[in-house]
């Protein structure tokens, strides 16, 4: 019982600093390859934003998945109940 | 604190809860609908100043679904306007002191994402006929049929966990830090908040789009054949 509390407080804070890692990786490789982009086309520059964002905020979701999971450990977590 | 992922009941219509969201949505519906019907009251063919701004909206609006999609935006302006502009509304409206928006709980981003699940089917559907909708899911070939109709399903619960996620950590952020540090502290991330507001409120419509727009194109006649997509498409813009 104690340890299964203590296991996912440990757990949760894994999962939101592991699964922070490789989106934020991938969200500055991103903005790199369309600063890129944008300097070589200012023109596209409203395109380029425009899917950057989109794109941006479909990596986001991963690290938004590990911040449900480490909530739902937190608050909800059906092995305490 | 109180936990992100239950709801607040505030009193119950018989047998059903009304949660603090439930109502904030009622308000927002309540503010955008009158808004709408008395700004839209007296439109002139030279417009005014009130006018000129609504005109922008809706350009915009269609702006996006044409460059987003590459189809003309009168059939879907309405709905993905009017999903746009509740979702922002609601995103934004915890500039209000006090009001919580109604995006941070589960049941608002669930209806949100139901509603987009059952506009793909009614526009594909009225797009394509029933015919051309179920065709839509053997779109490259019959074997991924399977894999269509899970993609169908995940894609909308991608998107309710997404908006979810995204402004439930926003306000639960603001929260701890105000109660941490203060007043005046949490300021800038409110700005920050306001930034993924009007984000993800832009993510969640273009998404609807893109999703309606594939299964309709997914599901016309030609579109199978790759070879004969590209003029039938040229035909349509």
């Amino acid at each position: 019982m104690d340890y299964l509390r203590l296991a996912s407080i440990f757990c949760a804070a894994l999962a939101v600093s592991f699964g922070s890692i490789g989106p934020a990786l991938a969200e500055g490789r991103a903005v790199a390859a369309a600063m890129e982009a944008i300097a070589r086309q200012p023109e596209a520059a409203n395109t380029i934003s425009r899917t950057l964002f989109v794109g941006l905020a479909m990596i986001e979701t991963t690290a938004i998945y590990c911040l449900v999971i480490a909530l739902l450990l937190l608050f909800a977590n059906p092995l305490l109940a | 604190m109180n936990s992100p992922l239950s709801s607040v009941v505030l009193f119950t219509i018989g047998p059903v809860p009304i949660t603090q969201a439930v109502v904030t949505t009622w308000a927002i519906m309540a503010v955008l609908i009158l808004g709408a019907a008395l700004l839209t009251r007296r439109l002139d063919p030279v417009p005014g100043k009130r006018q000129a701004v609504l005109e922008l909206i809706v350009i915009t609006i269609d702006t996006q679904i044409r460059e987003t999609t590459g189809v003309q935006p009168a059939p879907y302006r309405s709905f993905i306007g009017t999903l746009f502009m509740f979702i922002l509304v609601a995103n934004w409206s915890s500039l209000i002191p006090g009001v919580e928006p109604p995006t941070a709980r589960l049941e608002t981003d669930a209806a949100l994402a139901v509603l987009v699940f059952l506009s793909v089917i009614w526009f594909g559907v009225r797009a394509t006929g029933v015919r051309g909708y179920l065709k839509s899911f053997a779109a490259p070939n019959p074997v991924m049929i399977p894999l269509n109709m899970l993609e169908s399903i995940t894609r909308v619960f991608s998107m309710f966990v997404r908006l979810f996620g995204n402004v439930m950590s926003g306000v639960f952020i603001v929260g701890i830090v105000a109660s941490l540090a203060g007043l005046l502290v949490p300021i800038p991330l409110m700005a920050l908040d306001l930034l993924t507001g009007l984000v993800q409120a832009y993510i969640f419509a273009v998404l609807a789009m893109v999703f309606i727009s594939a299964t309709v194109e997914e599901g016309q006649p030609q579109a199978t054949d790759a070879e004969n997509a590209p003029p039938s498409k040229n035909k349509d813009s």
